[in-house]
């Protein structure tokens, strides 16, 4: 049965086996470093330090001032909101925000989808089986809906109840990844020896097959991370966010409310959905040379060019 | 046995749907019955038959075992029976949904296809000329790939809408000139208020399409076959489009899945943007006024929706894909 693969994994299952593999140390890390990887990785570092550093040494987020909607100035960096706020002071304090919950929505969904891709496969059987088909019941069954309507029933919204509802709807891709590849590992000889040698389940799960599956955990938690800032973007602006919480989306809801559109205030809804974009953007470049590393035939040359050179040669 | 197979799933995954919807409001800690017969009160008197609908419906109702709830609902949803929305009472909620859903249907329908078609086409030739200026763009795409929908809206419409005015600042059609119908006035109306909301899904999806085709291209080309067909003396046209995009177009077929999930997803927050009349614009009422009979029945027809696009997708990809028919 041909099963839905997420566009982020087809390269690694198009990948021979081998490739799946990363060879491991500094050969791996060395070829890691590209240009796309650096160019990612500067995006994403600076907007963590902006998120950490800048929210201790600006004005008070929610300090109301009567001068509203104002464009930015010397004294306010990113210009006010309607009831003249800084809006660069909740630029930072959202950052962080956001990113907080992005961090451990991945860590959460992370540990999940490790437990259902990987136990199963690993067990086989009937196990496998089960996991296998409720993994896919959840990936097929449209994910913000039913955030919105599990949010929508508590009145309470904390900050880690986003969390939980974020990460126990996402996991399923990740989970469907890992089994992929948690099915071709056990089977390897290494894993074999390993069982024949009689170490026990729990160790080889942990020590023969879960460093292997780093290169796929980390690009399948980068993508984790993108989702719950968007997906918390989203929710959010429709009101059903966590409660009381600065983040990018309770940023732009803010925004559409005060009507920052009609006047003009390109400042206040512009900066907050540019940050998600390069955050997004930038956590990608980071996953694309993971995926490079981890699948080397998506490394590419310049054909047109060699052909050239040949034909000249 | 395939297409069996794949019926069973999607029944499975249909079936957990309905008892999800079945179960949160059960798990969950509040009481809508409570909120709802206030506002129900305000409008209009109360009949006392409705606080009893209302608690099968919410889970309240503790006359009955939870079996026996369980069979009450499913009777109720199989024949349409959601119950009455008080976003817009005394509708019954599965009126409001028939009124909204073909404007969402159109909308996420139409462009999910331009998309795809536009997607695939430029993956294929990025991946074909792997490593010139045209593959560069690539990275590109992944900045419209995290952009929140809904932002990507308020973009287009302060730049195109407030600003240069091409385009209405919201709603599905001219509401003053037209009225829906199959007449020619009414469609051309309905598809210039949706182009933005279009552009919108487009431009914010179409990232994923082309990463992923443009991947498997790569991938393909470095098969032994594609260079038997090279070597062949092939036209290179044919080599890329029946040879090499042919097959690496499945994966994308078959993740077609995932991709409409966050496709329906955005959207129905984007609606808000525009107060387009469909399925999300519904949706988001429902949540601020707190109509859980809309909600409910909203998430079991959206779920409905996309289980039923991925069942067509799936058995479409039986026919695309010999390898499957083989094996089945």
């Amino acid at each position: 049965m041909p099963e839905p693969i997420n566009p982020e994994s087809v390269d690694l299952l198009a990948a021979g086996p081998d490739a799946r593999v990363a060879k491991g140390g500094g050969d791996s890390l060395r070829r890691l470093l590209t240009p796309k990887f650096v160019v990612g990785a500067v995006i994403v570092v600076a907007i963590v330090l902006f998120g950490i550093i800048v929210p201790f040494f600006t004005q008070n987020p929610r300090a109301i001032d009567n001068v509203g909607l104002t464009p930015p100035s010397a004294e306010h960096l990113l210009g006010t909101t309607q009831v003249g706020q800084d809006v660069f002071a909740q630029l930072a304090h959202a950052t962080r925000g956001s990113l907080i919950i992005g961090v451990l929505v991945g860590a959460l969904t992370l540990m999940l989808s490790a437990l259902f891709g990987t136990l199963g496969a690993y067990i086989g059987g009937v196990t496998d089986e089960a996991f296998s088909l409720f993994t896919n019941v959840m990936l097929v069954i449209p994910g913000l809906p039913l955030i919105i309507v599990i949010q929508s029933y508590v009145p309470k919204k904390s900050i880690f109840l986003v969390i939980l509802v974020l990460a126990l709807t996402g996991w399923a891709g990740g989970a469907r990844v890992l089994r992929a590849q948690t099915l071709s590992l056990r089977g390897r000889d290494y894993v074999l020896a390993a069982r024949v040698a009689g170490e026990k389940r729990w160790r080889i799960i942990f020590v023969e097959i879960l460093p292997n599956l780093l290169p796929v955990m980390s690009s399948g938690f980068v993508f984790s991370i993108i989702f719950a800032i968007l997906a918390e973007a989203g929710l959010s602006f429709i009101g059903i966010g966590a409660t009381g919480a600065l983040t990018w989306g309770t940023m732009l809801a803010n925004a559409q409310n005060g009507q920052a559109l009609l006047f003009g205030g390109w400042w206040w809804f512009v900066p907050p959905g540019l940050m998600i974009a390069l955050l997004g953007a930038g956590l990608s470049m980071i996953n694309f040379s993971i995926d490079e590393v981890i699948n080397p035939k998506l490394r590419t040359v310049n054909v047109a060019k060699l052909v050239k050179e040949a034909a000249t040669a | 046995m395939q297409i069996l197979r794949k019926l069973g799933f999607y029944v499975v995954a249909l079936f957990a749907a309905v008892t999800l919807n079945f179960a949160i409001p059960r798990m969950l800690p509040g009481n809508p019955v409570d909120i709802l017969l206030g506002k129900l009160a305000i409008q209009g008197p109360v009949a006392p038959a409705t606080r009893h609908s209302l608690e099968l419906l919410f889970g309240s109702d503790t006359t009955g075992s939870i079996w026996q709830q369980y069979g009450d609902y499913l009777k109720a949803i199989s024949t349409g029976g959601f119950g009455i929305s008080v976003t817009y009472f005394p509708t019954p909620v599965i009126t409001v949904i028939g009124q909204a859903l073909p404007w969402t249907l159109a909308l996420v329908g139409l462009a999910t296809f331009i998309t795809f078609v536009l997607g695939i086409s430029i993956g294929t030739f990025a991946g074909w000329k792997r490593g010139t200026w045209i593959d560069s763009i690539i990275p590109a795409t992944t900045i419209l790939q995290s952009v929140p929908y809904f932002w990507l809206a308020l973009v287009l419409v302060y730049f195109l809408s407030v600003g240069a005015g091409l385009f209405p600042l919201s709603g599905g059609y001219d509401v003053r000139n037209t009225s829906p119908g199959l007449d020619g006035q009414f469609l051309s109306s309905a598809l210039y208020y949706g182009f933005l909301p279009a552009l919108t899904i487009v431009i914010s999806s179409i990232g994923g399409w082309i990463l992923g085709m443009r991947n498997m291209m790569v991938s393909t080309l470095s098969e032994d076959y594609v260079m038997t067909a090279e070597a062949k003396g092939l036209s290179p046209m044919r080599v890329m489009i029946t040879y090499a995009a042919r097959t690496a177009v499945l994966p994308s077929v078959a993740g077609f899945a995932i991709s409409l999930g966050f496709v329906v997803g955005g959207s129905l927050i984007m609606e808000q943007v525009f107060s387009y009349p469909g399925i999300g614009n519904a949706f988001l009422l429902a949540v601020q006024n707190n109509d859980y009979a809309l909600m409910q029945g909203l998430f079991l027809v959206i779920t409905l929706a996309v289980l039923g696009a991925n069942l067509l997708v799936d058995l479409l990809y039986v026919f695309i894909d010999p390898r499957t028919r083989a094996r089945g």
